[in-house]
Order: structure tokens, then sequence, then C-alpha cells
């Protein structure tokens, strides 16, 4: 298993320890955002064990991912604030 | 889409420490067994991390314990539906999952109780549970400000958890009245297990500042949480802060049993002595029957899987341990009993559905779960209703909507159920709706 | 309200809720009663699609009738509603369905309703995410979408109407009475000058030996995927097929909501009386989908429900007098179309109790149509 997991968050390279969930790589990148609300309000993880659906965000291309369940991989691109 | 087939004897549904033990010692009885859960890891709520970096012996143990039983652990897999009788399906990265099994054993657990107040929806607002479990995963909070809150064991020792990866806790606010939980606390020779762990915490805790009978009343911030204003009920105060935890408490997982059909008591499954629920060949452990904890969960596992692999009798000589945890449950949750303010902490305008964005007032004008449903949107979002759905069951007293698969959203693709003998489409229907 | 209503409505369905706001409008008290809350029923369960149709003279006359009401009713629907003019486009696979669109489009012409014929790259523009390769199809410009639930909410409870309709959710009907009155499960009797059945597809267990059966269909909802369609499409697929009244069938359909979700139909089924999801035709029916729109399985399901229709044999409603006594009206049968067809049947039932002439003829609509068997044991 490789040591570290290459993958960007809105566009800006970012470099995790495996076993890094993308919602921990959102936050490692500084971003607080993960999402806008229906009426447009940012939101960002509640749960964090996949039941509130308020880390979406769209990874490669891919919207309403759960952020909180999926780990890093190399390659991913990570959209917030969508 | 990928879709592959598996069978099983047994197939236990979450990996906490209920669905570790069922599977471990069924397995060991012999016969196929299989464990399933959404996570990457091992170990559920609170032994998450626990296969990747050890700390508790007891997870250890029996993390090992499983992993030498002979069953499979399959992870990443989202079990949402269940077409057949003895069918289950699970959705995986790789694709589309289905299960057969001859009989079940559900452990789904439990989530954190959400209750809305004026600025619970702003980043930084987490679940105190949510938030170790995701600290665990890497989020970063060596020096930044938590202050935890809601009510329940658990913040002390997600306090405890933070505070090794770094973090300052200003304070623990427990709801509960310091007269209850003294009481609580002087019960608990009973459960040496229990004093040990509380007693060596306080010792690690001597200087996070822990207040019995405060709560909070909002969160302010501009696009993130940056101060609670925290109240004794007569007076109120603000503290600076990065991060809110905040959770009341636990709400079983029962989406999978209700959609099963397994009848409830109370809010939890029904389940006899052996951990049999209403429906045949499925038994219901941990949080699912009564919120008593890990250890609770452990014996109740054990029981389930040595009853489902016939052994009735190993069974039985487990049943005075989990009565002794039941009450320890039992007391549990009389000492961390929601006060009846927190009703009345969501204004008109505070968002009670964060899915659809449904204000208190919206809902309030309706009269149940489904007709606020239907005519405020009210939990038709993509978590259908698992965090909205507990609240208006506190503050309304309402029992939440009907069950529909998926029990959690998955691409479309994967409710296809025939793909493998796919019969060609014939006779099309009207072309109307 | 005081006195005895002029007319109790059973179900506060989009049909019960029509015929109350038509009457209320004429004049009349209007009492509704409901089982559940407003709108709960096969109208919480149907797509919501506002559709001009053309099967038999009679079902155009309907629809298009009541398009034209919903087309006026329009400024004043609420943003609950979710009103959206997004129009229909029936699409053609091939030359033989393509000709259907001509047929279709001459037809329609003919009658004043506006359509424009696409060709297949004028198709593939319309909607990229259709699969390369259509023959065409057919955009009938003013179809249109609502949240039924929601319309129902308003045509009961709109300012004019509020003073004059009563809607009594949580009461259970157990007897519409020749008398025009209704008998309550307590017992209680209910007065009024007229009884109106608008129980949809219940309306038999207060009417024995009405025909009208149960036709079920299954829906899958996904969470907010915007401008993945952007019209109503439906299939025309089913010409090729025998036109089984009788069989279990699919058609793909597919409906852009306002929140941008997206709903996915659509499955015909009878003798299915529950409405657990059947994992085969939810499987045959996404298949279909996936065949028009390859994409679609990407998208993120959150929900899948099933209702049931009210059929009739001749697919039209029943919208009259009963066969009984002239104070119980029916009006129920509505199948696939209630959510279009709501509106006209409270016109109808209003022009009748005033003594107006109909808005269109009524004869193909009348219980009696159907025989004595159909309503005799009331
Ligand atoms: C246009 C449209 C869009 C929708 N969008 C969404 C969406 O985005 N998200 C979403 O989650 N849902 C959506 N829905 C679906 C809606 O939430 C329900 O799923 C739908 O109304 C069908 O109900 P059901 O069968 O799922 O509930 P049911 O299983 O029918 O249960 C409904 C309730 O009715 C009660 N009930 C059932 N039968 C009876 C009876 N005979 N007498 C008395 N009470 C009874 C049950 O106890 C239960 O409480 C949408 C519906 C429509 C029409
Ligand atoms: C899958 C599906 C898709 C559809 N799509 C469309 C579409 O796109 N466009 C369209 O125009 N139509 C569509 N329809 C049809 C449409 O939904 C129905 O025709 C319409 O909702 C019928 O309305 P209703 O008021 O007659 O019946 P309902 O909405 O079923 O109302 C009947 C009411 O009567 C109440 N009731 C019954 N018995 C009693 C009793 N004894 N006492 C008290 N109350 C009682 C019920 O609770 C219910 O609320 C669809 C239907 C289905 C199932
Ligand atoms: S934080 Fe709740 S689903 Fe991810």
């Amino acid at each position: 298993m490789p040591e570290r997991v290459e993958l960007s968050v809105n566009g800006r390279a970012l470099s995790v320890p495996w076993g890094t969930t993308v919602a921990a790589a959102v936050a490692l990148a500084g971003e607080t955002r993960f999402r806008r609300s229906v009426h447009g309000d940012a939101r960002g993880p509640l749960c964090g064990m996949g039941i509130c659906f308020e880390c979406r965000l769209t990874i490669n291309d891919e919207p309403h991912a759960r952020s909180c369940l999926i780990l890093c991989a190399d390659g991913m691109e990570v959209r917030t604030d969508e | 889409m990928n879709s592959a087939r598996l069978s099983f004897d047994l197939v236990v549904v979450g990996a906490g420490p209920g669905g570790l033990a069922a599977a471990s010692v069924a397995a060991e009885r012999g016969g196929s067994v299989a464990l399933l859960d959404n996570s990457p890891w091992l170990g559920g709520q609170i032994w998450r991390g626990e296969q990747a970096r050890p700390a508790v012996p007891r997870a250890r143990q029996w993390i090992e314990r499983f992993l030498a039983s002979g069953a499979r652990a399959v992870m990443q897999a989202s079990v949402f539906a269940s077409p057949d009788r003895g069918v289950l399906l699970a959705e995986t990265p790789a694709g589309r999952l289905t299960v057969r099994f001859k009989q079940l054993i559900l452990a789904t657990g439990a989530r954190e109780l959400f209750l809305p107040f004026p600025g619970w929806t702003l980043p930084g607002v987490v679940g105190p549970g949510g938030l170790e479990a995701m600290v665990k995963a890497g989020w970063p909070v060596a020096g930044r400000r938590v202050v935890v809150a809601g009510s329940g064991p658990l913040l002390v020792a997600v306090a405890d958890g933070l505070r090794r990866y770094g973090a300052r806790i200003p304070l623990i606010a427990e709801q509960a009245p310091q007269v209850r939980l003294a009481r609580f606390a002087t019960g608990l020779w009973r459960y040496p297990e229990k004093l040990s762990q509380a007693v060596a915490m306080k010792a690690r805790l001597l200087g996070i500042p822990y207040r019995a009978g405060i709560w909070p009343r909002r969160a302010e911030g501009r696009e993130r949480v940056e101060r609670v204003v925290l109240t004794d009920g007569k007076r109120s105060w603000t503290v600076e802060c990065d991060l809110l935890a905040c959770g009341w408490n636990l709400v079983p997982n029962t989406e999978l049993p209700r959609l099963l059909g397994c009848a409830l008591a109370g809010g939890f499954v029904r389940v006899d002595e052996f951990q049999r629920s209403s429906v045949a060949g499925v038994f219901c452990v941990g949080e699912l029957t009564a919120i008593a904890g890990g250890d609770a969960a452990l014996v109740q596992g054990q029981i389930a899987g040595l009853s489902a692999a016939g052994a009735a009798g190993a069974a039985r000589e487990l049943f005075a341990e989990r009565w002794r945890w039941h009450r320890f449950g039992a007391a549990l949750t009389r000492a961390f009993a929601l006060r009846p303010e927190l009703r009345a902490l969501a204004g008109r305008e505070t968002v009670v559905c964060r899915c659809e964005d449904v204000s208190r007032e919206a809902v309030e004008r309706c009269r149940d779960a489904r007709e606020a449903k239907l005519h405020s949107r009210c939990g038709m979002g993509p978590c259908q209703g698992r965090i909205c759905g507990a609240a208006t069951q506190f503050l309304f007293g309402w029992e939440s909507d009907s069950i529909r698969p998926p029990v959690f959203p998955v691409r479309v693709e994967s409710l296809l159920t025939a793909s493998e003998h796919s019969k060609p489409v014939s006779n099309l229907s009207d072309p109307t709706p | 309200m005081s006195a005895a209503p002029d007319i109790v409505i059973v179900g506060a369905g989009i049909v019960g809720a029509a015929c109350a706001r038509e009457c209320a409008r004429a004049g009349l008290r209007v009492l509704v009663l409901d089982r559940g809350p407003i709108g709960g029923g096969t109208t919480a369960a149907g797509m919501g699609h506002i559709v001009v149709m053309d099967d038999s003279p009679a079902q155009f006359a309907l629809t298009a009738c009541s398009r034209r009401l919903w087309q006026e009713l329009a400024p004043e629907l609420p943003a609950a509603v979710e009103y959206d003019p997004c129009g229909t486009l029936w699409v053609a696979a091939d030359e033989q369905e393509m000709a259907e669109v001509h047929r279709k489009a001459a037809f329609y012409r003919e009658r004043g309703v506006r359509v424009e014929v696409l060709e297949g790259d004028d198709v593939a523009a319309a909607e990229p995410a259709l699969r390369p390769g259509m023959a065409g199809g057919l955009r009938v410009v003013d179809d249109a979408v609502v949240y039924p639930p929601a319309a129902a909410q308003h045509l009961l409870e709109s300012q004019e109407n509020t003073r004059r309709i009563e809607v009594r959710p949580g009461v259970t009907v157990a007897a519409v009475n020749e008398d025009g009155g209704v008998t309550l499960a307590d017992g209680t009797r209910v007065r009024a000058g007229l009884a109106v059945n608008a129980a949809g597809p219940w309306s038999p267990l207060l009417a024995p030996g009405l025909p009208v059966r149960k036709r079920k269909g299954h829906l899958v909802i996904t969470d907010r995927h915007p401008g993945f369609v952007h019209h109503q499409i439906v299939e025309l697929g089913y010409l090729k097929s025998a036109h089984a009244v009788t069989a279990d069938s699919v058609a793909f359909n597919i409906q852009p909501r306002k929140t941008g979700q997206m709903l996915i139909g659509s499955s015909r089924q009878f003798g299915a009386e529950g409405t657990e999801i059947n994992s085969d035709i939810l499987d045959r029916m996404l298949r279909r989908a996936f065949e028009y729109l390859p994409g679609l399985g990407r998208l993120s399901a959150i929900r899948a429900w099933a209702g049931h229709r009210a059929a009739t044999p001749d697919k039209l409603p029943l919208i009259g007098p009963s066969l009984v006594s002239d104070r119980i009206w029916l009006a129920t049968g509505h199948e696939g179309l209630g959510i279009t067809t709501s509106l006209v049947t409270g016109r109808l039932l209003a022009d009748h109790v005033l003594g107006r002439a109909p808005a269109i003829p009524v004869e193909p609509y009348l219980p009696a149509r159907l025989g004595k068997g159909a309503t005799l044991h009331a």
C-alpha cells in the first residue's frame, strides 16, 4: 500500500496519508464549505458517518458523493461548493 | 455496471462490536459467514480506526478473533434493499453486490441525535462521535478550539480522544442536571469496568472544564461556526470556538430492519431472548434493540451468532451478562434524558430539514410526519428523514414516515435486480404516465 | 360550517380538490373529507404531467380542455406547486415511430394544439442525454408539470375559496348514502344535498360493483441533477407491441422536476393490490429508460415507490350521477391522467349542479355509459 495519496481539491494539488477520507482532505485543504444548501447556505459535514448527506461534493465529475465515507485515491479530482 | 453475487449461510450487517462478535462466534462454529459494512474499516463507530492503529485492547482482541474466525469481511458495502426473501443488495465502489443469506443478523448500530437550534447548520457544527470518526480519518484538529456539547457519556470520551489529537477543549457542556449525573455515578459500582474507565478518563481530562446543566442556545459565525452561545437556563454567555461538537444521545438505525418488516417497540426492534426479530431468520443486536453501549452489543452479538449457529445452550449462558448491561443502559437513559427546554431552541425560521431547507414554521403547520413530507418537503431529501425525522420525533412526537428502497441513495443502475438473467423487454405500456 | 353543506366530497385528492374549488366558486358550500392528509393518496404517488392525449376523441377533448384550465390557473399557483411549462417531447426511435409523430402532429395542429416536429439532430440538440440516433420527435409545447399534492392544497385553500370549503383530514367515510349524505366510520351521519365519490382507486369500496380496478405504477426519484433532461420525455415505442390492457407493461417516461430532480416512470400492473416495490417490474422499467438515456444509471436515486391508478374498462373516467341515486356523483376512474383531467372534472360537476351548459359534451364520461352492472350495487 502506498504511504501517501495525491489528489486535487478545487484544482489545488494535495498530498495526504493513505487512509484519509475525502472529507478530511477537504478540511486539510482549508475548505469549510462542502456544498450549498437548497437555499444557497454553506454546509459542511455533520454526522461523519454517512447518514446526513451534508458532506456531499463532486468527485471526478460525479455529484452527491458522501465525502466522509470515501477514501482518497490517487488522481481524484474533488470539487466543493456546488 | 459491475455486478457480483455472493451466497452465505449467515450474513451480518454492521461491523461494530455487535456485528464482529456475532460473525466471529458463528463462523467459529462452521458454516459460511459474511460481515458487511459501509465503512472502509472494521470496528463500527466506537472502534473505528482500531484496525489501523489499535489502542483499545478489547477491540484488538475482537478484530483479531474475527479475522481468524473464517468469516469474510465485505467492506464499503452499503446495503440498500432486499428485493426478495433471503436477498440483500449492496452498493460498493466496485459496483452492485447481490448477497444471499439463509440467516441474517442486523447490527446497524445508532447515529447521533441532532436537534435544531439557531446556527446548527453552519459548517463546523458537527456531531461529537462524527467528529471523532473524521479525526481518525485525517480531519485536522491540532490547535483548534472544540466546544463539546449536548448529552451522553460519549461527550467525555470524544473530548478525551480529540485532545489526544491535539485539540483544545474549552468546555464540555452536558445538558443533564448535575444531580442526575451524580446519582448515575454512584450507581456505577455495579459496573467496575465502567468505573475505572470513567476514573481514568477523569484523570486524563484534568484541566478540561466539564459542566452539567448547560446547553447551546445558538451557534454564530459567517459561513462557519466562530462562537457558541451557551446557557444554563438563566443566563447566557459566549464561548469562541473553531468547531462545535454537539449531539444529543443516540438514535437506532432501524431503516434496514423496518424495510425487512421487523416489528418495533418503543422505537427499537423487538427481539426475543435469542435476539430474534419478528421476521423468521432475522436477528437484531446492539443499539437496534436498546441503547446500552458496546459491552451490551458484544454480548447480544454473541448470543445472536451462537443462536444462528444452533448453539442455543452456549447462548443461554450469556443471558445474565446481557441483563446486567441492559440495566446499565436503562440507568444511562434515565441519567441523560433530554430536558424539555431543548424543544424550544429552534426558532420559527430555524431550518429543521437540512436536505431541503425547511423551517420549523413550515413543518409545524402540518399534523404528522407524512403531511410534513408531502406539504413542506421535510424529509424528502437524500437523508430520507434520518436527521429531521429524529428531530421532529423529539420536537413534536411524530412517528417517522414509511421506509422505501433504496434505504440509502444509490446509483439508479444499482436498482436493477435481474441483470444476470435478464429477459428482453417485451410488452410495452401505454404512453401515458 | 354550521348548516349542512350543499356538497360533501369524499377524497381530498386532486380530483376531490378540483371539484370542491369549482363548486365553491359557483357559490356552494362544500365539505371535503379524507382519511389522510390533503393529496396523500394517488395524488402523492403519481407524476404530475399535464399532458394532452389523443387515444380517443373523448380523451382528447377532456385533456385538451383541462390543460387549458391549468394554463389559466398557472398565474395564481404558488411556488410550492412547481408549475413548469416544460412541454412534452415524444421521441421516435425509428421511421415507423416517426410516421406516428407526423400523424399526431397533424391531429394536434388541426385542433389548435401547438406542436413542433423535430428531426433527429434537433432531438439530439434539445435533449443531449438521449442516446444518439433518434429518428425524431414531437414537442407538445404547452404541456406542463406540477407537484400534485401542493396543487390539491392550493385548490382547496386558496384565499377566494377558504370561506366556502371546509376540509376535514383524518376522517374516514364508511358509506355514501342515496340521500346525498355520508356515514362516517364512527357512525356519524353527515347531511348534504349531494355526495361526490372522489375516492380514487378506493372508490369501489364506497360503491360496490363500480368497474374501477387498481392499476399499479412504479416511480423512482433522483437527487438533484439539474439540466439532465429539459422536457418530460415519453417514448412512442409502445406502438410496436400488442397494446395489452391486461398484461404487465413498462414504458420509458422521465420528468424533470423544478427542484432539479428526475422522476422516472412508468409501469402498469393489474392484480397487484399492495404498494410494495416489485423488483422485477422496477428492473424492466429502468432498463427501458436506460435504453433511451444511457447516462441515467449514474444518477443518484433516493426513493422508489408505487401507487395505484383507478382504471376503467374503456380508459375514460367516470364523471356524473351514479346509477343508484342522482344525489350521488362519481368523480373517479381517472387512470393515469387524473392530475391533468382533475380541473375539467370539477368544471363538469359544477356545470351540472348549476344547470349550466357543460364545458364539453359529457356523454363519453357518464357512468351510465358502462351499463347497468356498473353502479347497480352502490
Ligand atoms: C411529484 C412527486 C415528487 C416526489 N418527490 C419526492 C422526493 O423528492 N423525495 C421523496 O422522498 N419522496 C418524493 N415523493 C414521494 C412521496 O414522498 C411518497 O413516497 C409518495 O407519496 C408515495 O408514498 P409511499 O407509498 O412511499 O408511502 P406509503 O408507504 O404509502 O405510506 C404513506 C403513509 O400512508 C399511510 N397509509 C398507507 N395506506 C393507508 C391507508 N389505506 N389508510 C391510511 N393510511 C395509509 C401509511 O401508514 C404511511 O404513513 C414525491 C412524490 C411526487 C408525487
Ligand atoms: C405511477 C403513476 C403515475 C401517474 N402519473 C400521472 C401524470 O403524470 N399525469 C396525470 O395526469 N396523472 C398521473 N397519474 C394519475 C393520477 O395520479 C391520478 O389519476 C390522480 O391522482 C387521481 O386523483 P384522485 O383525487 O382521483 O385520487 P386520490 O389522489 O387517490 O384521492 C382519493 C382520496 O380519497 C381518500 N379516501 C379514499 N377512501 C376514503 C374513505 N373511505 N374515507 C375518506 N377518504 C377516503 C384517499 O385518502 C385519497 O386521499 C399517475 C398515477 C400513477 C399511479
Ligand atoms: S458527514 Fe454526514 S453523510 Fe458525511
